[in-house]
């Protein structure tokens, strides 16, 4: 067993499942918004303005960018854990590694907050 | 003739390694890479590396033999250097001791911490305890692993955290006492491997499957390990 405080839920399954079910609203975001682009009859400033009046739309959005967020920090917390160690780049790495994960998790909260502020301040 | 590059290291003498390159006659035979190794050492009795059997089964001479693991002893030049050229390296991602010997204890130490061997918590019967046919059959694929360690050196989780992610070879073993029907360890081992490395550094790009010389397949035991994590987490 490996002890980690800075994965995303601590536990390896977690990880694992979290990262693809938020793969899975991505998709279906994904598909939708190009869905909507490409199949409405009138496409334009009034629909997706109006699209995005809507409240289900607002959530939908919000679910969609705080799985980026989780999914993102999943991904980038192992790319981080795998390059940027103690083996690979010697003892400063520590230090490194810290500040490359606070300043994601600053950019995450940053994200999270101009997002809603986005969906909701229009 | 054959035309041979060996890596060579002696920590003792050498500030670098160096690639050594060794001309070599095989009369037109079709030799196995160990038995061009054992030729060249009559010649050059520096030259070091790890033998034992010579038949695939110790999986002492584990080695990267033109840029792809395996063992010297099963691999044949045809397949080695088709086009006349070995170029033989150690195991990569381990620390060299010295040529093409390699310090395993990374590996070991991996192995050790999936405790592989038969845990049963029940009393012990007057005679073996028995398994059903099927039951034997799920070991299948998973028991004749040798332990070359051409698996995990191929990995890039294992070469990035050789410390933390368990590797291919630990992992497959880990599942052949995880499907063991005798074993009644089963949620403790899983405790064990649930954290974001052990198991979950594999992202499945089987480099392992590709080299395994007794074609054993460890992305498939590492995707019951996890669907066994899943299944108790869910």
């Amino acid at each position: 067993m490996v002890t980690t405080v800075t994965s995303f839920g601590r536990s390896g399954v977690f990880d694992w499942l979290y990262q693809r079910v938020t793969a899975v609203v991505l998709l279906a975001y994904t598909l939708f918004i190009v869905g909507f682009i490409f199949f409405s009859d009138d496409f334009g400033y009034e629909s997706w303005s109006a699209l995005f009046a809507q409240g289900w739309m607002r959530i939908f959005s919000l679910v969609a960018l705080l799985s980026t967020i989780a999914h993102a920090w999943i991904g980038l917390w192992s790319v981080v854990t795998d390059y940027i160690t103690n083996r690979t780049l010697g003892p400063k790495a520590t230090v490194l590694r810290v500040v490359i994960q606070l300043l994601l998790g600053a950019v995450a909260v940053y994200y999270a907050l101009w997002g809603i502020d986005i969906l909701w301040g229009v | 003739m054959l035309k041979v590059s060996i890596y060579r290291y002696n920590p003792e003498t050498d500030k670098a390694p160096y690639m050594q390159d060794y001309e070599f006659d095989t009369q037109g035979k079709d030799l196995m890479v160990l038995d061009v190794l054992e030729l060249l050492k009559a010649e050059d009795p520096t030259l070091s590396f790890r033998r034992s059997c010579r038949e695939g089964v110790c999986g002492s001479d584990g080695m990267n033999i033109s840029g792809r693991n395996g063992l010297a002893c099963t691999t044949p030049l045809s397949e080695a250097a088709p086009k006349g050229k070995l170029v033989l390296r150690p195991l990569p991602g381990l620390p060299v001791i010295r040529d093409l010997v390699v310090d395993m204890e990374q590996f070991y130490e991996q192995y050790k911490k999936i405790e592989p061997y038969l845990q049963n918590d029940t009393p012990a019967p007057a005679i073996e305890r028995l398994q059903s046919p099927e039951d034997r059959e799920k070991l299948d694929g998973l028991y004749e692993c040798i332990l070359c360690a051409c698996c995990s050196t191929a990995c890039p989780s294992f070469w990035w955290n050789p410390d933390k992610f368990i590797g291919p070879a630990g992992l497959l073993q880990a599942y052949r006492f995880l499907a063991d029907s005798r074993d009644t360890a089963t949620d403790e081992r899983l405790s064990n491997l649930d954290d974001p490395f052990s198991v979950f550094r594999c992202h499945g790009i089987q480099n392992c499957v590709n080299v395994c010389p007794k074609g054993l397949n460890p992305t498939r035991a590492i995707g019951h390990i996890r669907n066994m994590l899943l299944a108790r987490a869910v």
